[in-house]
């Protein structure tokens, strides 16, 4: 039931990226383009999404706790770093050399193009990578204290 | 470049649905709708149940083109103007981008931003100026 619920979540998700126009690089690219053929649209996906989220998490936050789960799961970090600032850069850079963000390639994967199957493939890889890489400075880190 | 037209319409409601979306995940178990995070969350799962809620969604997501063709039509557009080269760099620097940023544009910029956390709110704002000044450079610098 709980699966089947969060199954549907996901096609609405889907459904709305794939709508919306952020499944498509060439729309997400138009958009950043604004010294060229520039394409407006993106600023209505986040005007809709944000407003449209941001509505619906006053209500969900008036409960207690969530229907399906005993707590909310919400990120706990507070401090704004290095590490944010610099992560979040480089995935800009990334956007905007590709056009696919995370949340735009996952759903497009119902298309089955290969470009979406190659982006997703190198995602996957550059997580791997930088978790391997946050774990080695881990692990250097507690071996010089 | 490939010209794309102005879709205020689409684009809005699609976006309604992302956020629709992002409430009801929130509402039923309690989790933040970011793409990062649930993928992420799928390659080092903390129990079997974990993995199978980020599955259910991302099997979820997939479908959603077909859905897409069911209500407009026909398949979702997706045109890629950039060489397989470009995507496979992009894509391995926005895995990397993501995971040290902890979210990306659904994560921080529709969840984080609807919780008026400051730190997705710094995050967006800087991934946003440096696809601008990639998209920028690439587009009118070293292609122009």
């Amino acid at each position: 039931m709980r699966l089947a619920i969060v199954y549907l979540i996901g096609v609405i998700f889907g459904t709305g990226i794939a709508v919306s126009g952020m499944a498509n690089p060439a729309k997400v690219l138009n958009f950043f383009d604004i010294a060229g053929g520039w394409d407006p649209s993106l600023i209505f996906v986040m005007g809709g999404a944000l407003m449209t989220a941001f509505l619906g998490y006053r209500l969900v936050f008036a409960r207690a706790t969530p229907l399906l789960d005993t707590r909310f799961r919400l990120p706990s970090k507070r401090d704004i770093d290095l590490k944010l600032i610099g992560g979040s850069a480089l995935f800009g850079i990334g956007w905007g050399l590709a056009g696919f963000c995370p949340g735009g390639a996952l759903p497009a994967l119902g298309t089955g193009r290969w470009e979406v199957f190659a982006f997703t493939g190198a995602l996957v890889a550059g997580i791997i990578l930088a978790k391997a890489l946050q774990s080695a400075v881990a692990k250097r880190t507690r071996a010089a204290t | 470049m490939i010209e794309t037209a102005f879709t205020p319409w689409a684009s809005l409601w699609g976006g309604v649905l992302i956020g629709f979306a992002a409430t009801l995940l929130m509402l039923t178990v309690g989790r933040v709708m970011g793409a990062t995070g649930v993928l992420a969350g799928m390659l080092w799962p903390s129990s079997g149940q974990d993995f199978a809620w980020r599955a259910a969604l991302l099997a979820g997501m997939v479908a959603g083109p077909f859905v897409a063709f069911a209500l407009t039509g026909k398949m979702p557009t997706l045109e890629v103007p950039v060489s397989p080269l470009l995507l496979v760099i992009g894509g391995l620097i926005v895995g990397m981008g993501v995971t040290f940023g902890s979210g990306c544009t659904s994560g921080h910029g529709v969840c984080g931003m609807a919780r008026l956390s400051s730190r997705s709110i710094v995050a967006t704002l800087t991934f946003m100026s440096t696809t601008f000044a990639t998209v920028y450079l690439v587009r009118h610098v070293i292609g122009g």
